[in-house]
């Protein structure tokens, strides 16, 4: 079973990530049984059917969000969702920042946020501080190694969703 | 200046140990080039036409004398001797070895100073007016807000891989000296109706391939909304900037398309969500940092020293130095100084390790030990008593840090160009030097006063061509070097764009390009008039003719306005 780094442990996996083919439509494709993340546009085109599916214990869903895809769409549906993926197609492409960020910031979700795609050892420091929880890290990381890249820096500036203080209202206490 | 507590010296020693085991990685093969690349971009590692440069911070301008020391020693150390001063604030060593670069910021992490988020696709080293905190023109000292920015900016984890780099400048005086709207944030200190200090904001100015002045987001912003503001501008550029293509990611382009009023709506919509959140800055944190540039231990002295009007009268090199070289301050007795890094024969901004010790004991002695870095690529000690003005001429002098041409023709900014830089199209340094060899005399150059000319190697435009009132930019035309030339440009609060006045030149051609627009002017000026005055009172057509005037070597082929150039290859090599 694949494996990934949640909540700073690796753990295995079961989650399948789903994406439409070419050729496929959000309608009509067939969806694997099992713990599944769909894209947006599946969600959004079929979303009775998959609320209906995501309360079976066997068939818990997700969504996952593409880098130019914000959280705006689900906001009314997050309680729905056991998992929320967030993608970064590179890892020079920061829009999933931001994406997490307003997933637990504004609207309040408290699911476990995924890290999908070029996801590496030097950015998660960076994720966790935005909110993500779970890394399914690009296949050639190492993962016990890359589990240091929590510890880069013991103190930060901003505050962020892992310290909603920044440093200079703690600094004053 | 800002002095690092505890904290900021452990955030800055865990960044020198993560980027040495990222090097490290990379070096095991652990860590592809690829992957590493944006990484050390964000360390300021280039790899440039020679091998690496690697580009050092100088926050928003600020030295201290054992800064510079350390400058040198490091210049001396893993490089040949000397170091270039950017436009920026950042000091560039184009020969360090790339396994020694971990060193190098070990060694500037001992006093206080790094080389982070000097490249790559984040937010830049903030800048600010090299007169901050002495400028008698001075609203509010800027450098406690650059500070707060820099701390904000330092590892934003939201704003790491914007679709392209971001930079934030900083004015607070009645001139602008900081260009702040050719910045994607433009922050000008002002006061409301009450009194109270904030910022009028800019967006969406910058220069390089599609130079665009900055617009007004906000007409007051209280200061203590300023990190909430520009979070809320950074989210919108994060999320909706344009990723397909670097040469349309800047915020610029998406300000732009938007239109400003568009723009100004969705910044406002994401900051009504920001806005009295934690980001918020206190009176506690600003009176914190603004405590570190309280001014220094002034001596109470007359506002003219007879010592040194006496000496102007009698040494006309001297008074010739003070005329161009010292500058009001609002202390009375105080001057500021340019130790000028623009002697013909010296690439512009470079200095050598010998003159950076030498200024370095000039700061000790005669300026509380501290120096500024001007975006003009100048050194300055901006606290010196009226009474040391001839020691430290003398002194500078020595070192070959008093030209005194500040202001003038040969004071240009220019870029590493062709010699240095591997996204150049043209060489700039050979040009620098052509012009400055042909403006030599100091009688002359005097005479023509008040004059700006920058030099470019391409387009991504580090030398400011297009706000100078004469810009040179090099361009690649089937493998050979060309300059256009751009005319009435300006920073400051005019801040104009210039235009290009026709097709380009050969690099032989430029000098003499460049005296006959001089020669237009001196045959044209009135008594008070500067160049740009007159270009602008007269316009750019007797300037074109004479600068083509027997040059009618045009082919055919590139006689349309060749304003399109191979295109720049996108910096964050």
């Amino acid at each position: 079973m694949p494996e990934i780094i949640k909540n700073g442990a690796i753990v295995a996996d079961s989650w399948q990530l789903f994406k439409l083919a070419a050729g496929e439509t959000a309608e009509t494709v067939a969806l694997p049984a099992g713990p599944l993340l769909v894209p947006l546009a599946v969600w959004l085109a079929r979303r009775q059917e998959l609320a209906a599916r995501g309360e079976a214990d066997s068939n818990p869903l997700g969504v996952w969000l593409d880098a130019g895809e914000g959280p705006e769409a689900l906001a009314g549906d997050l309680d729905r969702l056991a998992v929320v993926g967030v993608n970064f197609p590179k890892f020079t492409d920061g829009r999933s920042y931001s994406s997490a960020r307003l997933l637990r910031e504004r609207y309040g979700y408290t699911g476990e946020i995924r890290a999908l795609g070029d996801v590496l050892y030097d950015q998660l420091f960076a994720m966790r501080r935005c909110g993500i929880d779970a890394y399914a890290l690009r296949a050639d990381q190492n993962l016990e190694k890359a589990l240091a890249g929590f510890a880069t820096f013991s103190e930060t500036y901003q505050a962020a969703v892992d310290q909603p203080q920044p440093l200079f209202r703690r600094r004053a206490a | 200046m800002y002095r690092y507590d505890s904290t900021d010296q452990q955030i800055i020693d865990e960044r020198v140990a993560q980027y040495r085991d990222q090097m490290a990685r990379h070096l095991a093969g652990e860590l592809s080039g690829d992957d590493l690349r944006p990484l050390r971009l964000q360390n300021g590692l280039y790899i440039q036409r020679h091998g690496p440069m690697h580009r050092i911070a100088v926050p928003y301008g600020m030295l201290s004398s054992a800064q510079l020391r350390k400058l040198a020693e490091i210049s001396r150390r893993y490089d040949r001797g000397f170091g270039h001063f950017t436009t920026r604030h950042n000091m560039q060593f184009n020969w360090p070895k790339f396994e020694e670069t971990p060193e190098i910021l070990a060694e500037l992490a001992t006093v206080q100073m790094h080389a982070v988020q000097t490249s790559g696709n984040c937010v830049r080293n903030v800048t600010t007016d090299h007169f901050a905190g002495v400028a008698p023109d001075e609203l509010a000292d800027p450098r406690p807000y650059c500070e707060i920015i820099r701390q904000w900016s330092t590892f934003h984890p939201e704003f790491a891989f914007l679709p392209r780099k971001f930079k934030i400048a900083v004015n607070g005086a009645a001139s602008d000296r900081a260009v702040i709207r050719a910045h994607d944030i433009g922050l000008e200190i002002v006061r409301d109706e009450a009194g109270s200090i904030g910022f009028k904001v800019f967006v969406g100015g910058g220069l390089g391939r599609t130079p665009i002045l900055g617009q007004v987001a906000r007409e007051f912003l209280p200061r203590r909304h300023l990190l909430s503001y520009i979070e809320a501008v950074l989210r919108v550029y994060n999320r909706y900037g344009r990723r397909d293509n670097a040469y349309k990611a800047r915020i610029k382009i998406l300000v732009q398309a938007l239109g400003i009023e568009e723009f100004k709506r969705q910044v406002e919509a994401e900051w009504a969500h920001l806005e009295d959140g934690p980001a918020t800055l206190t009176d506690t944190e600003f009176a914190r940092v603004a405590a570190h540039f309280a001014p220094p231990a002034y001596e109470s002295l007359p506002a003219a020293d007879a010592g040194f009007a006496a000496r102007q009268n009698d040494d006309k090199a001297f008074a010739n130095w003070v005329k161009r070289n010292v500058h009001a301050h609002k202390v009375p007795g105080y001057a500021a100084v340019t130790l000028s890094l623009k002697k013909t024969g010296a690439a512009p901004g470079d200095i050598t390790d010998t003159q950076m010790c030498a200024a370095a004991d000039l700061a000790d002695r005669y300026s509380f030990g501290e120096l500024r870095v001007s975006h003009e690529q100048n050194l300055l000690l901006v606290d010196v008593k009226q009474s040391d003005l001839y020691t430290v001429w003398q002194i500078a002098r020595a070192q070959d840090l008093a030209t005194p041409n500040i202001g003038l023709l040969t004071d240009m900014i220019c870029c590493p160009g062709g010699d240095l830089c591997s996204l150049a199209n043209a060489r700039s340094l050979p040009i620098a030097e052509a012009v400055q060899t042909k403006f030599d005399d100091l009688d002359y150059l005097h005479d023509i006063g008040d004059i700006s000319l920058n030099i470019s190697g391409c387009m991504n435009s580090c030398g400011h061509h297009h706000v100078s009132n004469i810009g040179i930019l090099g361009v690649d035309k089937n493998n050979e070097e060309w300059y256009q030339i751009t005319l009435g440009g300006q920073q400051g609060n005019d801040a104009t764009i210039g235009k290009v006045i026709g097709p380009s030149f050969t690099a032989e051609e430029v000098p003499a390009v460049i005296g006959a627009l001089i020669d237009v002017y001196i045959e044209l000026r009135t008594p008070s008039e500067r160049f740009i005055d007159t270009l602008q009172r007269v316009g750019s057509e007797p300037f074109k003719a004479r600068a083509y005037a027997g040059r009618d070597r045009r082919k055919p082929a590139v006689a349309a306005n060749d304003a399109q150039p191979t295109p720049a290859k996108v910096a964050n090599a």
